[in-house]
């Protein structure tokens, strides 16, 4: 076992966690490799270093949570809120992630290539996320900033109450949210969406995809509403 | 927050490890749930007229007077094992008589679960102490209901641990918080239908056994109970030869699953199933909300 190489079974998370928080620089262009996550939650939480790091297996709560710069991979499932707050680098899901994904994320990228469930992209602030897969209800919920590419279907309420966050979907929307609205695509929509799944490696066709975005209803306090949003 | 888990045995040579397969499970929610925990055991069936009666004893009880009770009653065979405050008794002796006796002459005395094939116990403490003092690793069945609870809306007691029981060979765990358990006794208590602490679990457990007793299956009870029950859960029922459970509509609390040939296993959270066996090879998933999942024996 090199230094860089953790077993979850051997070493106790708070001494891996705390191995990347600091300085990683030395070890620029060695992976990191986590194995036998078993669940655990806050594994890679807070890395602030332009670092590989490959998670082998399954993982609890608030996986790659805050990170910046990193590259972090999981091979295996998600728990809820995985890069939670992620501020810029990558964070990729070869399973399913649980609820919350990408939740409040200002930057970086999110790829799940399964299904996400409830609530992926809730708040989001500025990151991109690509799902593979199906997205649960209430996904992109008050989405201020950044996009989402939804390969599969979505679930009820896809982007109540957005912003100015943008949401692309190739499957069937089971509802829309409050203020969210069917948009036609433009030349920039089909590169973003282009641009996207190519970084997630995903090979469908931008054409099959619809733009999702703020009516903008909601922006200003209408008192003659009678809550008939 | 709380941490449930459930595990049914496909495969019958499995069956002798149902113990040795829950306990780490059990443990595995600890963080969720430290202050009391409780599990509910499918056993063998007894015969008729036989019923199994898991009892409580909330103060020291010389489980001796039940032995001389049941000993002048005319009662065949019966069978007292007791473990500290838990016994678990088979009998013949008429239900109805035996209750009222526990009523009349030893109230401290709890029933905690009447059936043919249900054994349960549950207790105050750290869910590991008391896995050890009930020596759950020793248990055999077809499937196991269990609970670690970190209480936020009643007192902790060992009446007010998971699971809750109603009727014969029904149990209950949950994770989460019912809005409108008050008015779920409201409608149940002119009914007849006792309660026994203020918990909001047991409004739920009481609501589906009673829709139960009034001729529903147990996927129609719970279709009711989605109607009825508001708040965010997740349930995990048991029943004699069934493991159900369900999400509320907003999946606002947690659960994944996990099947195999062998096994069904179900927890909060993945950490509790990634002892098992052959877990890497195993089909996981997350239940969807307001979707029933139902598994037979």
């Amino acid at each position: 076992m090199d230094d860089l190489t953790f077993d979850l079974n051997q070493t106790p998370l708070r001494q891996v966690n705390q191995f990347l928080h600091d300085n990683l620089q030395q070890y620029a262009g060695q992976p990191v490799r986590i194995f036998h996550p078993n669940g655990a939650h806050n594994i890679a939480v807070g890395v602030n270093a332009p670092i590989e790091i490959d998670i082998f297996g399954h993982t609890g709560y608030y996986t790659a949570g805050m990170n910046q710069l990193a590259n972090i991979t999981i091979h295996g499932n998600a728990g809820p809120g995985v890069a939670e707050n992620m501020m810029s680098g990558r964070v990729h899901v070869k399973g399913f992630a649980s609820v919350s994904a990408g939740a409040s994320a200002h930057g970086g990228l999110l790829i799940i290539d399964g299904d996400a469930s409830l609530r992926c992209g809730i708040s989001l602030k500025g990151a991109d996320i690509v799902v593979g897969g199906n997205v649960g209800s209430f996904s992109a919920f008050m989405a201020q900033a950044g996009r989402m590419v939804i390969c599969g279907n979505t679930g009820d309420a896809l982007g109540d109450s957005l912003y100015e966050a943008v949401i692309y979907v190739r499957g069937t929307i089971k509802s829309l949210g409050a203020d969210a609205q069917v948009e036609p695509m433009a030349d920039q929509d089909y590169e973003a969406v282009n641009e996207l799944l190519t970084k997630a490696d995903f090979t469908f066709d931008p054409n099959e995809f619809q733009r999702i975005a703020s009516a903008k209803q909601l922006y200003h306090w209408n008192a003659d509403a009678n809550q008939e949003y | 927050m709380c941490g449930i888990v459930g595990l049914l045995i496909k495969n019958p040579t499995l069956r002798d490890s149902l113990g040795e397969l829950m306990v780490p499970m059990l443990i595995g929610m600890s963080e969720r749930g430290p202050d009391s925990a409780g599990l509910a055991v499918f056993t063998d069936t007894v015969k008729e007229p036989y019923r199994k009666y898991s009892l409580y004893a909330a103060q020291e009880f010389d489980w001796q007077i039940l032995g001389d009770y049941l000993r002048s009653t005319i009662a065949n065979h019966s069978k007292l094992i007791a473990h500290g405050n838990h016994a678990s008794l088979i009998t013949d002796i008429d239900s109805k008589q035996l209750k009222q006796w526990i009523t009349e002459q030893h109230p401290s005395l709890h029933l905690l679960a009447t059936g043919r094939t249900i054994d349960l116990y549950k207790d105050t403490g750290h869910p590991a102490r008391i896995a050890d003092r009930y020596q759950f690793h020793l248990f055999k069945g077809t499937h196991v209901v269990g609970h670690t609870r970190m209480a936020t809306e009643s007192a902790v007691t060992p009446a007010h641990a998971h699971p809750f029981t109603a009727g014969e060979d029904f149990c209950l765990v949950h994770n989460g918080s019912l809005s409108n358990p008050y008015e779920i006794r409201r409608k149940l208590e002119p009914q007849g239908i006792q309660f026994e602490t203020d918990n909001d679990t047991e409004a739920a457990c009481r609501f589906l056994e009673w829709r139960m007793r009034e001729g529903d299956d147990l996927e129609s009870a719970i279709e009711k109970g989605f109607q009825e029950l508001d708040g965010f859960y997740t349930f995990l029922m048991g029943t004699a030869d069934k493991l159900a459970l369900v999400r509320d509509a907003f999946a606002c609390k947690p659960a994944v699953v996990a099947e195999t040939d062998d096994y069904v296993a179900i927890a909060s959270e993945y950490q509790s199933l990634a002892h098992l066996p052959d877990i890497d090879h195993a089909h996981l998933y997350e239940p969807n909300p307001e979707e029933m999942y139902v598994w037979t024996i």
